[in-house]
């Protein structure tokens, strides 16, 4: 799709879509593929948005090592977001602190926000995805 | 559609989309046999693009979508690279597509 979006293109129906990450980044394949989700919605030009929350937050923990679980680290995959022009980053603070995290742990620079002062945002979206 | 390139007297498999089913399979000779396959003869100029693309993966373990490609090809190898119209007249079935599949890459997340 992406090869042939420079034509054709009627008036740009731009949705607010945010992406909800709960869940630790392996054992379980719902933060890679919420990162392909997030990937595809850029390729559209949608207006995206990535959430951290409960320990979703380990999903952008930097210095993950894969090699004896097997898996791929896809981590680094993050830090290109910024290419594809996805820079809204939000993290939980209450489960940032949970963790005895801070934002300097984090692979990607983020926006630290309340429960509170999510929940607003979230009301503000056209789509939420909570993977 | 193939299952496997055909390089010298071995071969190494591939998806039904012709893209390396292990990317450790991947060498020169293996996106050599890939374009020829394709009828092209990769130049200084395909080379430039698939090492580029062979980086960024093994930077950020993503293949590029053609935006990003075109985006990032324009900062780092200049204005009259970085733009669709050199880049297709290189790799006509579509930049990303073609050039990720020769540089031994996954299909890029969002060409659908």
């Amino acid at each position: 799709m992406s090869d042939t979006q420079d034509e054709g293109r009627g008036i740009p129906k731009v949705k607010r879509f945010m992406l909800v990450n709960r869940k630790a980044p392996y054992g379980t394949i719902y933060a890679l593929e919420a990162l392909e989700v997030v990937l595809i919605a850029a390729a559209f030009d949608q207006d995206v948005s990535l959430v951290f929350v409960d320990d979703g937050v380990y999903q952008i923990r930097k210095g993950q090592q894969t090699k004896d679980i097997g898996q791929k680290n896809f981590s680094p995959t993050y830090r290109a977001l910024g290419d594809y022009d996805i820079e809204k980053l939000y993290v939980e603070r209450e489960s940032l602190e949970a963790r005895g995290l801070a934002a300097d742990d984090l692979l990607v620079p983020v926006q630290v926000l309340g429960a509170v002062e999510l929940g607003a945002l979230m009301d503000e979206q056209d789509v939420v995805f909570s993977f | 559609m193939t299952a496997a390139v055909a390089i010298k007297d071995s071969e190494v498999a591939v998806d039904e989309e012709g893209y390396l089913v292990n990317l450790a399979d991947w060498n020169e000779e293996v996106a050599n046999a890939m374009a020829a396959e394709d009828n092209i003869a990769l130049t200084e100029n395909h080379w430039e693009v698939i090492n580029f693309l062979r980086d960024y993966y093994a930077e950020y373990q993503v293949a590029p979508a053609i935006r990003v490609l075109t985006k990032a090809i324009g900062k780092k190898l200049g204005p009259e690279k970085g733009n669709s119209k050199y880049l297709y007249e290189l790799f006509p079935y579509g930049p990303a597509k073609q050039a990720c599949r020769y540089a031994g890459l996954p299909k890029p997340t969002g060409c659908i």
